[in-house]
C-alpha cells in the first residue's frame, strides 16, 4: 500500500505505473462496495431533499416571496424565538441534570454497580418516544400521577398546570434528549485519568478546587459536544411539543408539517425547512470540531 | 442505588453523598416514564388511573382484538425485520470500502451517509412524501423499507465501522499472502470478526425502524400505517388504556432485545478470548 516516493530510473517509473494500476483496481473494488449504499442515499434522500429545496424558490416560478413571508411575518418570527427559547433552557436544563450524572458513572471505581446504573439510562434512551409522551401525559396530567400524589401529600390544594404548556414541553424534551448528554459527557469523562485528581490532591489542593480547576476543563469538550448536540435536535424537535405543548408552544417543525398537511403551502415549508437546516448544519459545522459523530454513537475505538 | 456504593468506599464525604441523591432523583425521572405504563394498562377505569383500583386484562384483549392494532404491529415488525436486513446488508459493505478503501472523496461519501442523522427528521420525512407521492409510493411496504432504511444508514455505518476499525488488517493480507482470495479472506477472516457488530446494527436499525414516526406520518395510508402511526392517533384522539397496553409491550420488547444484545455481546467475547 505504501506509495514510492521518489521515482529515480525509467524502469521505476514503468513499475510505479504497473502499481498504480493495481492500486487502481483495488481501490475501484473498495469504491464499487459503497455503491448500492450511495446509490440509495442519493435517490432516496439527496435527491428528494434538493427537489423539496428548491420549491422554496420555484413555487410555482421563480420567487423570494416565501423567504421574505418566513423572515418578516410577524406570527413566523415569534415562532422561530419560541423554537430557540425551549431549545436553550432544554439544552441548559439538560446539562444541568446530565453533567452530575455522567460524572458518577464516570467516577464509579466497582464495575458491576455501573453495569447495574448504565442501563437505567439506556433503557428510557431506547423507549419509544410516543411510549415516554403517553406516560408523561399520565403523570403530568390534572388527574396524573403526579398532581393526585402532591394533593395527598397535602402540599398542594388544586392541582397544578403541567400538561399542554411550557412546562409539559420541557419536562418532555429534556427527559428526552438527557441520555444525549449522559453519552456526550461521560465518553470524554472516561477519559481522564482519576490519578489527576489524586495528584492534584497530594499537592495540596481541596476536592472542590481540584475539581474545578482540573477534572471540569477537561470535561468541556464532552460538555460542548453535548450542549450542541442536544439543542440541534432540540430545534427540529416535533412528537413531543405537538403532544404535551399548547398552542403557544408550536415549533418550527410543527409549523413545516402544518404546512404541508393542512395548508398544502409546499414553498413556504419548504423555505422554513432551508432556514432550519441552515441553522442546523451552522451548529453542526461547530459541533464537528469538538467531536465527531461516529464517537457519540459507540464508534469509538476501543 | 447509593447504598452498595456507600458500603464500597470506608467513608463516604458529604459531597458523594449529595451527588448519589441527586442522581437517583434524576434516574427515577428517567426510569419513570418507561415503568408507569406497565400499571395503568393493568387496571380497570377507561380513563388514565393510577394507581388502578382493580386489576383487568381488558386493554389487552382490545390491543389483540382490534384488527387495526394488530395489523400496525405486524406492518412493523415486517418493515423493521426488512430494514434491518437491508440497511444492514448495503450498510457493511459501504462501511468495508469506507474503511479498507483509501480513494478520493471517502470524506464526501462520509459526509452523505452521516448526513441524515443531522438533517431534522421532519425535512427529511417531507422530502421522501414528496418523492413517493410522484412515485405512487405512498402507503406500501417496499416503500416503508426504503425510507427507514435511509434513517438507520448512519447508525449502521458507524456501528460496523467501528467493528472494522477494531480488526486488524493484518489478518486479512496474511490470509491472502496464504494464498486465500480476497472473497475467502473476507468469508473465513473478516465475516466471522465483523459479525457482532453487524448484529448490534441490526438490532438497532430494527428499533429505530419500528419507532419512527414522522415519516409513517406522512406516507401512511388509511389501508397501510405502521404502529407508531396508529400510538399517534391513538394519543391524539383516545387517551384510553390500550395505549398503555401497547406501551407496555413496547418497553418489555426493548428490555428484551436490549438484554439479548448484550448476551450476545457477551457470548461473542467469550468465544473470540478462546
Amino acid at each position: 500500500m505504501a506509495q514510492p516516493k521518489v521515482l529515480a530510473s525509467v524502469s521505476e517509473r514503468a513499475n510505479y505505473w504497473k502499481l498504480f494500476l493495481v492500486r487502481f483496481r483495488e481501490q475501484s473494488y473498495f469504491f464499487i462496495l459503497t455503491l448500492p449504499a450511495i446509490v440509495l442515499l442519493v435517490f432516496l434522500f439527496l435527491y428528494p431533499l434538493v427537489s423539496f429545496f428548491t420549491r422554496s424558490l420555484f413555487d410555482p416560478s421563480w420567487t423570494t416571496e416565501h423567504y421574505v413571508q418566513a423572515v418578516t411575518g410577524a406570527a413566523w418570527g415569534k415562532i422561530f424565538l419560541n423554537t430557540f427559547e425551549i431549545s436553550l433552557f432544554t439544552t441548559l436544563a439538560v446539562l444541568f441534570l446530565g453533567y452530575p450524572l455522567a460524572y458518577l458513572l464516570a467516577t464509579i471505581s466497582n464495575r458491576r454497580v455501573r453495569n447495574l446504573l448504565l442501563p437505567l439510562v439506556v433503557i428510557p434512551f431506547w423507549t419509544s418516544v410516543l411510549v415516554r409522551s403517553y406516560a408523561w401525559i399520565g403523570v403530568l396530567g390534572r388527574k396524573g400521577l403526579l398532581n393526585v400524589a402532591l394533593t395527598d401529600l397535602g402540599l398542594i390544594s388544586s392541582p397544578l398546570a403541567l400538561l399542554y404548556n411550557r412546562p409539559g414541553v420541557y419536562i418532555g424534551m429534556i427527559h428526552f434528549l438527557l441520555p444525549f448528554m449522559i453519552f456526550a459527557i461521560f465518553a470524554v469523562m472516561r477519559g481522564i485519568p482519576q490519578t489527576l485528581l489524586q495528584a492534584a490532591e497530594g499537592l495540596g489542593a481541596s476536592p472542590l478546587r481540584s475539581f474545578l480547576r482540573v477534572y471540569f476543563p477537561l470535561s468541556l469538550p464532552g460538555v460542548g459536544a453535548g450542549c450542541l448536540l442536544v439543542f440541534i435536535l432540540a430545534l427540529g424537535f416535533f412528537i413531543i411539543p405537538a403532544l404535551l405543548g399548547g398552542p403557544k408552544e408550536v415549533m418550527l417543525s410543527m409549523i413545516i408539517q402544518q404546512q404541508i398537511s393542512e395548508a398544502l403551502n409546499w414553498g413556504f415549508a419548504a423555505a422554513l425547512s432551508v432556514i432550519l437546516l441552515i441553522l442546523t448544519l451552522g451548529l453542526y459545522l461547530i459541533y464537528n470540531r469538538f467531536m465527531s459523530f461516529e464517537r457519540l454513537y459507540g464508534g469509538e475505538k476501543r | 442505588m447509593s447504598r452498595p456504593l456507600g458500603t464500597q468506599v470506608p467513608r463516604t464525604p458529604l459531597r458523594r453523598i449529595l451527588l448519589y441523591a441527586f442522581c437517583t432523583l434524576v434516574f427515577i425521572y428517567l426510569m419513570l416514564p418507561s415503568l408507569i405504563v406497565i400499571p395503568i394498562s393493568f387496571g380497570e377505569a377507561t380513563y388514565l388511573e393510577l394507581p388502578p383500583e382493580s386489576f383487568s386484562l381488558r386493554w389487552y384483549q382490545d390491543y389483540f382484538g382490534r384488527q387495526e392494532w394488530v395489523s400496525a404491529t405486524i406492518t412493523s415488525g415486517v418493515v423493521g425485520v426488512l430494514v434491518a436486513m437491508v440497511s444492514v446488508s448495503l450498510g457493511s459493505l459501504a462501511a468495508y470500502g469506507l474503511v479498507r478503501g483509501r480513494f478520493p472523496g471517502k470524506t464526501v461519501l462520509n459526509a452523505l451517509i452521516i448526513s441524515p442523522i443531522i438533517v431534522p427528521m421532519i425535512i427529511t420525512a417531507v422530502a421522501i412524501y414528496k418523492l413517493y407521492s410522484d412515485l405512487g409510493f405512498l402507503g406500501t411496504i417496499p416503500g416503508f423499507v426504503l425510507g427507514h432504511t435511509i434513517i438507520a444508514f448512519p447508525f449502521v455505518i458507524i456501528i460496523v465501522s467501528a467493528t472494522l476499525r477494531g480488526i486488524d488488517e493484518s489478518l486479512e493480507q496474511a490470509a491472502m499472502s496464504l494464498g486465500a482470495s480476497r472473497l475467502t479472506a473476507l468469508r473465513r477472516v473478516v465475516f466471522p470478526m465483523m459479525l457482532p457488530g453487524m448484529v448490534t446494527a441490526a438490532v438497532f436499525a430494527f428499533l429505530i425502524s419500528f419507532d419512527e414516526l414522522l415519516i409513517a406520518l406522512f406516507i401512511s395510508t388509511p389501508t397501510l400505517s405502521t404502529l407508531p402511526k396508529r400510538l399517534w392517533e391513538g394519543i391524539r384522539i383516545e387517551i384510553n388504556p390500550t395505549i398503555a397496553a401497547v406501551s407496555t409491550i413496547l418497553v418489555l420488547l426493548t428490555v428484551l432485545v436490549l438484554a439479548g444484545l448484550l448476551i450476545s455481546r457477551v457470548y461473542f467475547e467469550r468465544r473470540q478470548q478462546r
